[in-house]
């Protein structure tokens, strides 16, 4: 390398209050227009670099050594050392950052565009006036069709995409030389993913800026890193080229991520007809609408109809996925299968609790008997972290729903406890525990337990994996699989994870716009898809592999508005094609 | 344009839930047995001076408080006919304070005025003193700034008003020289308009509204504190940080424009208590305002009087409300445009 890397870290260590450091002598180097991605699971400091580079790392972290050398090319600066007022100029300028959550690193009372002109305000000295016209330049460069309009638009009147476009353009305004972007895909959609990250290469490519690229998907650093960093417990365990990390690990542990990134099937068993002998589940012909209740100026409110004439049968003993994006309705069918909310007129569940005894319909239940379909139907939510109790003790959130369901006396619940503790893998000593102490795998184990203690025949889980780390969300998968064996389960699977629904699934369907667009056993499914969407959704599913490229193309077709799907598919204002059996076993909504 | 119509509607939703509360007021304040002149009545009686009953007997006729209860309601309102013809609150005619023998609107005609002073200026040193102080509590927070605003704080909200208004008086009349009593010197009593009267009540106004001024300010800056401190950890600040904004601006410019909201949204909670928390004080400090008035009023049954004190203080509170929500409406883009379309 004949010329300075723009970027040297060297020896940083860094910690919170008095104890060991959290980060421990880390060292990479950035090149001037390289992307250096980097990599590990929640807690590995990741994150606490990147901040600590433009220093607004929180106050109780402090730098315990280390220096931060960059050098745009007239000279070096020392980052570390540098005064505040000399860094505060650097930054939005010639580094600028882009947050995971789009959905809150935008103030959510200005505007979009009093928010991006700004940074040229504070670096460049414009007026509100001269700001504007390269902003809307910038706007119309990441894609926003209305760049006028999206200038005037506050945060909450965009989609997470949307907001992670004008963040991208708030980065990019002054032409930094180095962009760091944190976990900038993670929050938002598979196909809406593979844009934003062509996005960022394609600006990349134009203006030569460096990027570090910090993420814990190896599809997204197979995609777009050019060097990667691996990290683990604020220690650097492996560094170098893509090819070299992702093909040839050295280090045990980046091996192990290799290993549980998820992956789908490209090879299909020949197709066979779906038979059902023992449903334990249907939804049948079951929509759901809701009444937009329209803000305070609005006059009428609007329907949103988010789930349309939706037919699932769940197999006993087996799993039924239901895939889609965010607003696709799955999450509305899974509530209405457990008679949390109940469908629009002409909608049928049917709940059989043994073979061929008679069905239940959920819709029409009285109280009473509803509270006796919900023991043997319960649920496992998304996010272990907001949905155990932290005021209540293991003990109690596990007894709880034998309480209220009046099961046993004292005794007898603190025994099922320590079973439910069992069957889910958790020690049973930490009866007296808080959620508090466990990690995020652990509380999806508790939430797990406390879904079975009711002894349920049907669990309806809703993205029980994605707040989780991959390795952690292996061994969760794992654990459903097991109890679904040893336990007679039947599951109603909710996810946006194809890779996880491979693994899990005997069945799935894939869900837009409240519709189900394609329906057929995994293996078939991901080698064989036929609809548009099914496509687009496998196309930005990254894989950890350097030869995989994402097909851009086969996204952008899928992943627009269904009525601009290819004809045969497309929806024709409220007429929809029907879900035709093209092959057996294999329901795809096409016009033939 | 759309402000304009959500102010008239808010406007007309008000004058609704001043009709609920009038009755609710004026039920309530019937609900212990008898009412003034009963009580008169039986005083007479026991005292045997029987010829004074015939007069009260008149009286209670006059002010029709033979009738059933709803009916009087709509009397006092003036929906329905008195003995003299419509003449209630919406006609501008108050009623008859019989404790004092006067009609209300001669009672509380300046006091009105004068509490409606007093309270605004310990509204807006309420928001004067908790604005900088609950700010730099939350910046500095876990300093000495912050213990030491506590510390004032939990101070003004403990101490019992009128001792403090007590304490006030003694030093600042030693110290500064401060006036002692009253809204205004005795000599500008009843007299127009001047400037030396405006001079006069300002220097009066010190006392009474740090007095009643400083329990709210000690809630308010906490409050604002707990808000602004939330709104720090956000990362939209992060994002203000690393965009290279000053960290003065980085506070004032956006996590304070949105911890702002239920320092706004409290001016209407703020009013009531501070009227019925002055009560006390106007009484300790000879305060021409409704405050003593009321307190009479309600000790001795006088209905119209006290009824119609009560309905004025639910007014500056509906009033307060809905210019809290309206200025709500202008400074939070997602309660103007929550529903516009995409």
């Amino acid at each position: 390398m004949d010329k300075a890397p723009l970027l040297q870290v060297r020896d940083l260590s860094i910690g919170f209050g008095k104890g060991t450091p959290i980060i421990s002598n880390i060292s990479f180097n950035v090149a001037a227009g390289e992307t250096v991605a980097l990599v590990g699971e929640s807690g590995s400091g990741k994150t606490v670099t990147c901040k600590a580079i433009l220093r607004i790392l929180s106050a109780n972290a402090k730098i315990h050594s280390g220096t931060v050398i960059f050098n745009p090319g007239d000279g070096e600066l020392e980052l570390i050392s540098m005064p505040e007022r000399k860094l505060r100029e650097l930054r939005g300028d010639q580094i600028s950052m882009i947050f995971q959550e789009p959905m809150h690193s935008l103030s959510p009372l200005h505007r979009i565009g009093a928010q991006v002109s700004e940074v040229l305000c504070l670096h460049r000295g414009h007026r509100k006036k001269s700001a504007k016209k390269l902003v809307l330049e910038k706007f119309e460069r990441v894609g926003f069709p209305d760049p006028e309009r999206v200038y005037r638009s506050y945060p909450f009147e965009l989609s997470g995409g949307m907001r992670q476009r004008a963040m991208i353009a708030m980065a990019m305004i002054a032409k930094p030389d180095l962009l760091i972007a944190d976990e900038p895909t993670t929050a938002l959609d598979v196909t809406t993913q593979a844009q934003i990250l062509s996005l960022i290469k394609d600006l990349q490519a134009e203006t030569g800026m460096a990027v570090i690229l910090v993420t814990h998907d190896l599809g997204v650093v197979a995609n777009t890193a050019d060097r990667v960093v691996v990290m683990r417990n604020g220690r650097i365990m492996e560094a170098g080229s893509v090819a070299e990390i992702l093909d040839h690990p050295k280090h045990g542990y980046t091996k192990k991520l290799i290993d549980a990134a998820p992956a789908i099937p490209h090879e299909a068993e020949p197709s066979r007809a779906r038979q059902i002998d023992d449903p334990i589940l249907q939804l049948e012909n079951v929509s759901k609408s809701f009444d937009l209740r329209g803000g305070m100026f609005s006059k009428r409110g609007e329907v949103v109809r988010a789930v349309q004439g939706v037919d699932i049968t769940v197999e006993r003993g087996k799993t039924f996925a239901v895939v889609g994006e965010s607003g696709s309705g799955k999450s509305t069918c899974a509530k209405i299968a457990l008679g949390a909310a109940s469908p629009d007129p002409g909608g049928v569940i049917r709940f059989w609790p043994a073979k061929s005894a008679p069905p239940l319909e959920v819709q029409s239940l009285d109280p009473t008997a509803k509270r006796a379909f919900q023991r043997q139907a319960q649920m496992v939510f998304q996010d272990p972290y907001g949905s155990l109790s932290p005021r209540m003790q293991v003990i109690d959130i596990l007894t709880e729903p034998l309480e209220i369901h009046e099961i046993g006396t004292r005794s007898e619940r603190r025994d099922r406890a320590v079973e439910l503790l069992e069957q889910v893998d958790l020690d049973p000593a930490m009866l007296r525990r808080f959620p508090h102490a466990f990690s995020g795998g652990q509380r999806q184990r508790l939430s797990i337990a406390r879904a079975l203690a009711l002894e349920p025949k049907l669990l309806v889980c809703d993205e029980p994996t994605s707040a989780l780390d991959l390795s952690v969300q292996m061994q969760v998968l794992e654990l459903l699989e097991d109890i679904r064996e040893t336990l007679g389960l039947s599951y109603l699977f909710i996810s946006h994870d194809l890779a996880v629904v491979s693994r899990i699934a005997n069945e799935v369907a894939v869900m837009r716009r409240g519709q189900i667009v394609e329906q057929a056993a995994p293996d078939i499914l991901f080698s064989a898809p036929k609809h548009p969407y099914t496509k687009a959704l496998i196309a930005a599913c990254l894989e950890p592999s350097v030869e995989q490229k994402i097909d851009l193309d086969a996204v952008a077709i899928g992943a627009g508005d269904p009525e601009t799907w290819p004809e045969e598919f497309a929806f024709q204002a409220s007429e929809v094609p029907p879900l035709t059996e093209t092959e057996p076993g294999h329901l795809v909504r096409i016009q033939i | 344009m759309e402000i304009l119509r959500y102010a008239v509607f808010r406007f007309f939703t008000m004058l609704a839930t001043l009709l609920v509360v009038s009755a609710l007021v004026f039920f309530i304040m019937n609900l212990p047995p008898g009412d003034y002149l009963s009580n008169l009545i039986a005083e007479l009686r026991s005292t045997g001076q029987d010829s004074g009953v015939a007069k009260v007997e008149f009286l209670r006729q006059e002010y029709s408080l033979d009738q059933p209860l709803w009916k009087q309601y709509l009397i006092w309102i003036g929906f329905w006919p008195g003995p003299h013809g419509f003449s209630g609150i919406i006609h501008g005619d108050f009623g008859w304070s019989f404790e004092y023998d006067k009609p209300v609107s001669e009672i509380v005609g300046s006091a009105l005025w004068l509490t409606v002073l007093v309270n605004l200026a310990a509204v807006l040193f309420v928001y004067v003193v908790a604005l900088p102080l609950g700010v730099l509590a939350a910046v500095r927070s876990k300093t000495w700034v912050d213990y030491t605003s506590a510390l004032i704080g939990y101070l003004g909200l403990a101490t019992p008003n009128f001792l403090l208004a007590l304490m006030l008086f003694y030093y600042g009349h030693k110290y500064f020289n401060l006036p002692i009593g009253g809204l205004m010197a005795p000599e500008f009593e009843g007299e127009p308009m001047s400037a030396a009267k405006v001079k006069s009540v300002l220097v009066h106004l010190i006392i009474p509204t740090f007095v009643i001024g400083t329990a709210g300010a000690a809630a308010m800056m906490q409050r604002l504190r707990a808000n602004l401190l939330d709104e720090l950890s956000k990362p939209y600040v992060e994002t203000a940080k690393a965009k290279g904004v000053p960290p003065i601006r980085s506070v004032l410019k956006y996590p304070l424009r949105v911890a702002f909201n239920p320092f706004v949204a409290d001016i209407g909670n703020l009013l009531p208590s501070l009227i019925s928390g002055s009560v006390l004080v106007s009484v300790v400090l000879g305060l021409q305002t409704i405050g003593p008035a009321l307190l009479t009023a309600l000790k001795s049954q006088d209905q119209f009087l006290a009824g119609f004190i009560l309905l004025f203080v639910a007014g500056l509170t509906l009033i307060g409300t809905m210019i809290s929500d309206v200025l709500l409406a202008l400074l939070d883009p997602r309660i103007r445009y929550g529903g516009r379309k995409r």
